[in-house]
């Protein structure tokens, strides 16, 4: 129950920190906010021979607005963005899933940077970042790129980032007026890990049908997964409630394959997650009728 | 290697040599004595070791002691009763029962103390929202709530 020994580093900028990930490769460890990573040091399951600790870098911890986007510094703690006005007013749907995220002494030091870098798949940001078509700002000590929400997440625990790459900041395009956005999870418990949530983000056309749909779920899969079928049922449909009970449905059963475990097997899974697409986008879809409406 | 970190504890300040693996609340129970910080299941879930670092309520099991270098960190020993025995949220525990075994409950006093600050009126609701990320197994949290709920009327009173 103690971390094994590492070496520890604590740079005070991104090229030095850059320069320590090159020289270690696959045996060096960012650490971030620690809320996943400490837990499994503690267990022993991961023994890295260094950390490199971000904590020290100031210019990585911001929140703002950029050409209608929110930039967000991979180390802005959790806790910041949920209290940020500026979240709340150009991505609302960020705003209302921080609460679900664990506690809020877990969010007083969790990072953004860390959750998406870290890509559970039970994660909450994760499954936002694609909702929301977020942008992932990666750098190594050589070269610097952005990849999208969809081509970063590869599978369980994983990224398209290399050994020596590091995430160091988040843009999320503002959602847009006229839009509407719904988050819900089911977990056993209150903060603990989630057995399955969906996001929904939705634009409505002229006349009221729906223009364009984003679900995607965490939970039921290795990464998170986006629901395309149900999505390509809805475009061009007025959001009816058998219109969205059928893409729920077919959510549910075409879109995903989940595995069980303990805590859901996967046909629980399975239920959760078109009950869930159910409620996420008749919430969604009554928020864009709303904003039309103003 | 060792790393020599200075620290403030409840205002005082220590300075140590310590390895970089060492929990935050390891460094607090075994290095500086304050065995009130309780370590439950070191690794974030039960909330027994909550403390608060320059303010905020965190896990010290998911911090380690080099990271605490130039902070303040507060831990259930350095909670002011000023001319009273015990803070006004001690008290509302006291009078309301709100412990049976009392493990969870320093990490329950340090995550109210930044919750009432920001919350001096909180609801049931939103009292039972903050309460779930520390576990305690034995009292079925409604005495706790009944002592949150006292304890905010406490701090309203109190003087000064």
């Amino acid at each position: 129950m103690k971390p094994a020994a590492f070496d520890y580093h604590a740079p005070r900028t991104v090229e030095e920190a850059l320069a320590l990930l090159w020289n270690y490769g696959e045996d060096g460890k960012i650490l971030a906010g620690g809320q996943s990573l400490v837990p499994t040091m503690n267990f022993r399951l991961t023994q890295p021979t260094a950390l490199i600790d971000l904590n020290g870098i100031e210019g990585l911890f911001f929140l703002r607005e950029d050409d209608d986007e929110l930039r967000c510094g991979a180390m802005t703690r959790q806790r910041e963005v949920e209290r940020s006005a500026l979240v709340k007013r150009i991505v609302p749907l960020l705003h209302e899933t921080m609460p679900h995220i664990a506690h809020a002494q877990i969010r007083n030091r969790g990072t953004i940077g860390g959750s998406l870098a870290h890509a559970d798949p039970t994660a909450e940001l994760p499954a936002l970042a694609i909702a929301l078509d977020a942008s992932m700002y990666v750098r190594s000590f050589t070269e610097a790129r952005w990849i999208s929400a969809r081509d970063y997440y590869v599978g369980l625990f994983t990224t398209s980032m290399q050994p020596d790459e590091m995430l160091l900041e988040v843009a999320f395009p503002g959602l847009p007026a006229g839009s509407g956005w719904a988050f819900e999870e089911v977990a056993r418990q209150k903060g603990n890990y989630a057995m399955c949530g969906a996001a929904a983000v939705v634009d409505l056309a002229e006349g009221g049908s729906v223009g364009n749909v984003t679900l995607v779920f965490l939970g039921v899969g290795e990464a998170p997964v986006e629901a395309e079928q149900a999505a390509s049922l809805l475009v061009g449909e007025k959001p009816t409630a058998a219109a969205i009970r059928a893409a729920s449905d077919a959510a549910a059963k075409l879109d995903i394959d989940p595995v069980g475990d303990i805590h859901a097997g996967p046909a629980f899974r399975r239920h959760l997650a078109g009950v869930l697409a159910e409620r996420v986008l008749t919430k969604a879809c009554e928020r864009a009728a709303g904003h039309e409406r103003q | 290697m060792e790393q020599t970190i200075s620290v403030s504890v409840n205002g005082r300040p220590y300075e140590r040599s310590v390895e970089p693996r060492l929990l935050l609340s390891d460094f607090l129970r075994h290095d500086i004595g304050l065995s009130g910080t309780h370590v439950g299941c070191e690794h974030g879930v039960c909330g027994a070791c909550t403390v608060l670092v320059d303010s905020a309520a965190v896990r010290s099991c998911l911090m380690f002691a080099v990271q605490a270098n130039g902070r303040e960190v507060t831990t259930v020993e350095g909670l002011d009763g000023g001319q009273e025995d015990l803070h006004p949220i001690q008290h509302g525990f006291w009078e309301k029962h709100g412990l049976q075994c009392g493990f969870c409950t320093p990490g329950i006093l340090m995550t109210l103390v930044p919750f009432l600050e920001e919350n001096p009126d909180p609801s049931e609701a939103e009292i039972r929202e903050i309460l779930s990320g520390n576990i305690c197994r034995c009292t079925g949290y409604q005495k706790i709530v009944e002592a949150v709920q006292l304890s905010a009327i406490l701090l309203q009173e109190k003087p000064g």
